[in-house]
């Protein structure tokens, strides 16, 4: 199973004291979280997409290819690449070029996008946000795979003998993972292509999670990927440690009365309880990540949100060094000991390599 | 014998209030409207300040606690609603309608409603139709044509006989057409939001 974080990039003041990062602190921050991801032995390091203010990563691949030449292991992702306003022709070329810089250290999320007006910033409109996000990604499914393209499509200028460079490394497409909160034809679509489905469940309770990863699972083997339980799912969560239960959630609970979302909303108590948010101990932080299983089967990768609503840097690194040094390693033999043998790890370009090596 | 469900939402505020006050008449009349006609009814009502603040956190995070949940699922399965609010400010009250924008689109879709309000003046009473109606009508609810409006006079011991009478009268005569509407339509669960409602295929060819 992979472990990692995933990061929004908001630039937001820290309510404890009003002090807001410059975008350069926060740019130079995201870095160190991914550099820091590596050195405690975490396995994913995975940046937002945005394009208006309060958030810095524009440019995913501009941040991930620098990572890439900072890290020996760390597998680079995204969470989310806009599929619906992106041009799917440069997601395609700029992640195969990330490919081979990362030596196939690359995979990556497809997301909508929730931001109306950055829809028309790129030429889109939010009302074909589905229609977008199926024929963008059945263009860059192509593209990756056929070396010439001659496409034709509704939302895009036809291509005509349409070579995208470079091609992916060793001819493997980076793994695609799609995220969705409850749009059913997000899971039908990764379910469809074999695709990973993420489930973001940061800000909504679990039973949307269920409902969801039940869809996707019970579509990938009615498209005869393999059984239900082999398909590939990946979860969001977050989480706030200290030594002591309560000291972390009296630190917690300012950054949490005031983050962005879910603010000035329900209490800290009540969101604990209603969502996988978890505030307390690296034990409970252990207990909850576990009893995520129980609603959606053996799954493959967990991604934590460790760095929003404007907590300090020093903070979020001492809460990756305990994730690193004292829950990860416990989930790790946990969860493998649980797992049976015919649920596959999550996709890697060495195993579709070698997958393609045995197919062939 | 067939059986009916109906769920009662009210939106007073006070203890005791003259909207809750209306809202068990409306029930009550078609709770009887309907069993004469040989069904067997369970009325449910909903006290929407009970849940104000769930309804506020729904608004700011976009989902409902687990409470909620169950009213807003109970109304969703219901088989008629009796909508019941104050005007205030010449218009329905903001805590009813942020209950109404935080339903799903189309989960009130071909439900029969009666609504109802009660005001400080009779001045109001026109606020039914051009505030609650429309509402509905957005939510495609098969509202009935008497909308049941309440004001001081209809309720005062003092009121002339005339008045209280007539507002009898206009229960009944909602009641009865609520209890219609209900008692034609055969029972369906709700739409489930989960569901896939396309192929992929047809997803891909943009339909």
């Amino acid at each position: 199973m992979q472990f990692g974080i995933f990061t929004v990039g908001d630039v937001t003041p820290d309510p404890t004291n009003g002090r807001v990062p410059s975008e350069a602190e926060r740019i130079q921050a995201m870095v160190t979280l991914a550099l820091k991801a590596e050195e405690v032995g975490l396995d994913v390091f995975a940046t937002g997409e945005h394009h208006n203010p309060p958030f810095v990563p524009s440019s995913p691949t501009t941040m991930l290819g620098y990572i890439a030449a900072r890290t020996e292991r760390l597998l680079l992702s995204t969470a989310t690449t806009l599929i619906t306003t992106n041009d799917p022709v440069k997601i395609a070329e700029d992640y195969a070029m990330l490919q081979h810089l990362a030596a196939g250290r690359v995979d990556l999320m497809m997301g909508r996008g929730n931001t109306g007006p950055v829809y028309p910033w790129f030429g889109q409109d939010i009302r074909n946000g589905i229609a977008l996000a199926v024929e963008n990604y059945a263009l860059l499914h192509r593209l990756w795979r056929e070396d010439v393209v001659d496409w034709k499509g509704r939302l895009r200028t036809p291509l005509e003998s349409f070579t995208s460079t470079p091609r992916p490394l060793d001819g493997i497409p980076p793994f695609v993972w799609h995220g969705s909160i409850r749009s059913p034809e997000i899971a039908e679509q990764a379910a469809y292509y074999g695709d990973g489905y993420f489930a973001n469940h940061i800000f909504w309770p679990k039973e949307h999670t269920q409902r969801m990863v039940g869809l996707y699972r019970q579509r990938f083997e009615h498209y005869g990927h393999g059984s239900a339980d082999q398909a590939i799912v990946g979860l969001g969560g977050q989480v706030f440690m200290r030594e002591k239960s309560q000291a972390a959630v009296d630190e917690f609970r300012p950054y949490f009365d005031n983050a962005p979302v879910y603010g000035h909303g329900p209490s800290l108590e009540e969101f604990t309880s209603q969502t996988p948010l978890t505030v307390g101990s690296p034990q409970q932080v252990i207990d909850r990540t576990l009893s995520f299983r129980d609603y959606v089967g053996d799954y493959q990768r967990q991604l934590f949100l460790v760095d929003h609503a404007g907590l300090p840097l020093k903070v979020v690194l001492e809460q990756m060094d305990m994730l690193g040094e004292q829950v990860v390693p416990v989930l790790r033999r946990e969860f493998a000991a649980l797992k049976p043998a015919h649920v596959p790890e999550a996709p890697t370009h060495e195993s579709l390599k070698r997958a393609a090596t045995v197919g062939s | 014998m067939t059986s009916r469900t109906l769920a009662v939402v009210t939106a007073g505020l006070r203890q005791p209030s003259s909207t809750r006050l209306l809202a068990d008449r409306l029930s009550a009349a078609t709770v009887d409207e309907l069993s004469s006609r040989g069904f067997t009814v369970s009325s449910t009502v909903v006290e929407l300040r009970d849940y104000a603040h769930d309804i506020t956190n729904h608004l700011l995070t976009g989902f409902s606690s687990p409470p909620l949940r169950s009213v807003v699922d109970g109304v969703v399965a219901a088989d008629g609603l009796i909508m019941v609010t104050p005007i205030f400010t010449a218009s329905i009250s903001g805590l009813f309608k942020s209950f109404a924008d935080m339903l799903d689109d189309g989960t009130l879709a071909g439900k029969p409603v009666l609504i109802a309000a009660t005001g400080g003046t009779a001045r109001h009473s026109l606020a039914l139709d051009h505030a609650m109606r429309p509402l509905m009508s957005y939510m495609r609810a098969v509202t009935i044509p008497t909308g049941v409006y309440a004001a001081p006079e209809d309720w005062s011991a003092s009121a002339p006989e005339s008045s209280s009478a007539a507002l009898s009268a206009r229960i009944r005569r909602a009641a009865a057409e609520l209890a219609e509407e209900v008692a034609r339509r055969e029972t369906k669960p709700p739409a489930d939001p989960f569901e896939l409602t396309t192929t992929f295929e047809d997803l891909l060819r943009g339909e």
